[in-house]
């Protein structure tokens, strides 16, 4: 597993491994991550402000603050910290060019 | 079901809603519960997903027992068909007796005689320099992680704030194996002994918190000054602060998890018309109802959404206020006497938390000007005080001319800081400044999940 994420995982190691598509690459989650745990196991933000320089990782984890949205290649908008990843799902940390 | 039972939609399925539901179906009526969470429990007994194995024992520690019958008894009246379940789905209006809901499926509009708000309360956060980086997490957010992902958000973490939750979480880290590097409490010991005979109404409450400050040794600082969070583009790298003798410190570190105890979910309470009115103690709006939790217009309020009492709190006047809603119905309502003795010393222990850990006001007012307010959109300290200057120090025009409020979480993390600034702009209290008024929806939504066809 890619270890140099933001997340240390420290208890339920044992789960079914799977992967998805972040930004084009190839990368490995465990079945039950949300998308956000999933992202941040390997990475260190989820998007960039669109109003400052910085980069966010999300705030509340509770479905309340709006900050972690991230994309799909296809479908909607979804917020990292309640959506579960599943296989093969594709993902991005910028809206897709046809995206107001 | 018959067609005549009258129709009760109950919004939230943590510990007041579960036995909100419980209470109607005792009387016969068949409630439905729409709620966020994918299965129920609420934020304080959320449950993980799938292919986790951790016991409710591990997961929940001394409150085991308690989440274990919450679960019980609510996927029990489930699968009886006793109630309808709502899950993963997020009520986004109130209009004239219809809830707009909207859900994994799509948008559908729920139809209600009584409505029963039980919507929670998030971590309470005051803006300190810095906090738009990423890796500032709220306290709140800390835990879920650890308890329904088995993660610690970083690989060295530093907790502020002050109130249970910052001795809690500290705890739950430093037990699960997380690298906390440091704990830092902003109310000095005098003012937390202030609320010791308060606290003392629930001595086991109280000791259990005690042990657990222990746990965290050394790592525990009360009566910090918070001065920034240091970080480059890529998130959070020190946590720079004074102790309680005023000596500058800086921890290094890659996460922060802040908090300053709870504020309560207000927004369709707002909605269904509830009137609200500023309370000196919690230092925030809250609902105005009865002691039951009648709100009037046939719409009830329990738990943190209500009054800010914690997962027991919540329990009970989950119950009030279906008794309430079922003796307004005409219907045998459980008598309601022991509960409310028990609230009312729920309640002054709440009053010693309030006391004990308060809103760090202080702290807020001072903000450097180019210090973010709004993370959502990186309004600025400036651009609030600038704001009054312009208009007026009145909450709504501070967020219609500083944008402060209008961003993706609707004000839920920067209202109270705002109406903190412009109240001492204005030179008034923040009660004088009022609050921002709740706007449907109160999730962002999806438009086209509200287009119909031809």
């Amino acid at each position: 597993m890619i270890a140099a994420g933001r997340i240390v995982r420290l208890a339920e190691r044992d789960r079914t491994q799977l992967h998805f598509f972040l930004d084009g690459q190839t990368r490995t989650a465990l079945a039950g991550d949300t998308v956000l745990t999933a992202m941040l196991a390997s990475g260190h933000a989820l998007r960039k402000s669109e109003f400052g320089p910085e980069w966010r990782a999300g705030f509340c984890l509770m479905g309340a603050c709006q900050d972690c949205w991230v994309w799909q290649d296809e479908g909607p908008r979804m917020r990292a910290c309640s959506a579960l990843i599943a296989e093969g799902m594709r993902l991005r940390t910028t809206p897709p060019e046809s995206w107001p | 079901m018959s067609e005549t039972l009258p129709r009760v939609a109950i919004v939230g399925a943590g510990p007041a809603g579960i036995r909100a539901a419980a209470t109607l179906i005792e009387a016969g009526l068949h409630p439905v519960v729409i709620d966020e969470g994918h299965s129920a429990g609420g934020q304080i007994y959320r449950r993980p997903p799938a292919e986790f194995v951790r016991t409710p024992e591990q997961l929940y520690g001394s409150e085991a027992a308690k989440a274990r019958a919450l679960h019980a008894l609510f996927d029990r009246l489930a699968a009886d068909g006793r109630l309808t379940h709502c899950a993963a789905s997020s009520v986004v209006a109130v209009h004239e007796g219809r809830l707009q809901v909207l859900g994994e499926g799509g948008a559908q509009m729920i139809s209600y005689d009584r409505l029963i708000l039980a919507t929670g309360a998030s971590d309470r956060v005051a803006p300190v320099a810095g906090w738009q980086s990423a890796g500032v997490y709220s306290l709140g957010a800390a835990q879920i992680a650890l308890k329904a992902q088995g993660v610690a958000l970083g690989r060295r973490i530093v907790l502020i704030g002050s109130g249970p939750l910052l001795t809690l979480v500290g705890a739950q880290l430093v037990k699960a194996g997380a690298d906390v590097a440091a704990v830092l409490d902003t109310s000095p010991w005098h003012r937390q002994a202030r609320g010791f005979w308060q606290l003392a109404t629930r001595p086991i409450v109280a000791l259990r918190g005690l042990a657990l400050r222990a746990r965290l040794g050394g790592r525990y600082h009360a009566g910090v000054t918070l001065e920034r969070i240091e970080a480059d583009g890529k998130g959070v790298m020190a946590m720079c602060w004074r102790d309680a003798g005023g000596r500058q410190r800086l921890t290094q570190c890659d996460t922060i998890g802040m908090g300053w105890h709870l504020r309560a979910e207000t927004h369709l309470a707002d909605l269904a018309g509830c009137a609200f009115s500023y309370d000196e103690q919690w230092r925030q709006w809250l609902p105005k109802t009865d002691r039951m939790g009648r709100a009037g217009n046939g719409v009830y309020l329990a738990g943190d959404g209500l009054r800010l009492l914690g997962a027991d709190g919540a329990e009970i006047a989950g119950r009030l206020a279906a008794a309430a809603c079922l003796a307004d119905l005409g219907l045998p309502a459980p008598c309601a006497s022991a509960d409310l003795r028990k609230l009312a010393r729920l309640e002054r222990f709440a009053g010693g938390l309030a006391c004990a850990f308060p809103w760090p006001a202080a702290m807020v007012r001072a903000l450097p000007d180019d210090a973010v307010v709004c993370r959502c959109e990186n309004v600025s300290a400036a651009d609030v005080r600038q704001s009054v200057d312009l208009g007026s120090g009145e909450a709504n025009r501070v967020k219609a001319l500083s944008r402060a409020g209008m961003g993706r979480c609707q004000g839920r993390y920067c209202q109270l800081a705002a109406v903190e600034l412009a109240a001492v702009q204005a030179g008034c209290t923040p009660g004088a400044v009022g609050r921002f008024r709740g706007q449907a929806p109160v999730r962002p939504a999806p438009i086209g999940a509200f287009l119909r066809e031809g």
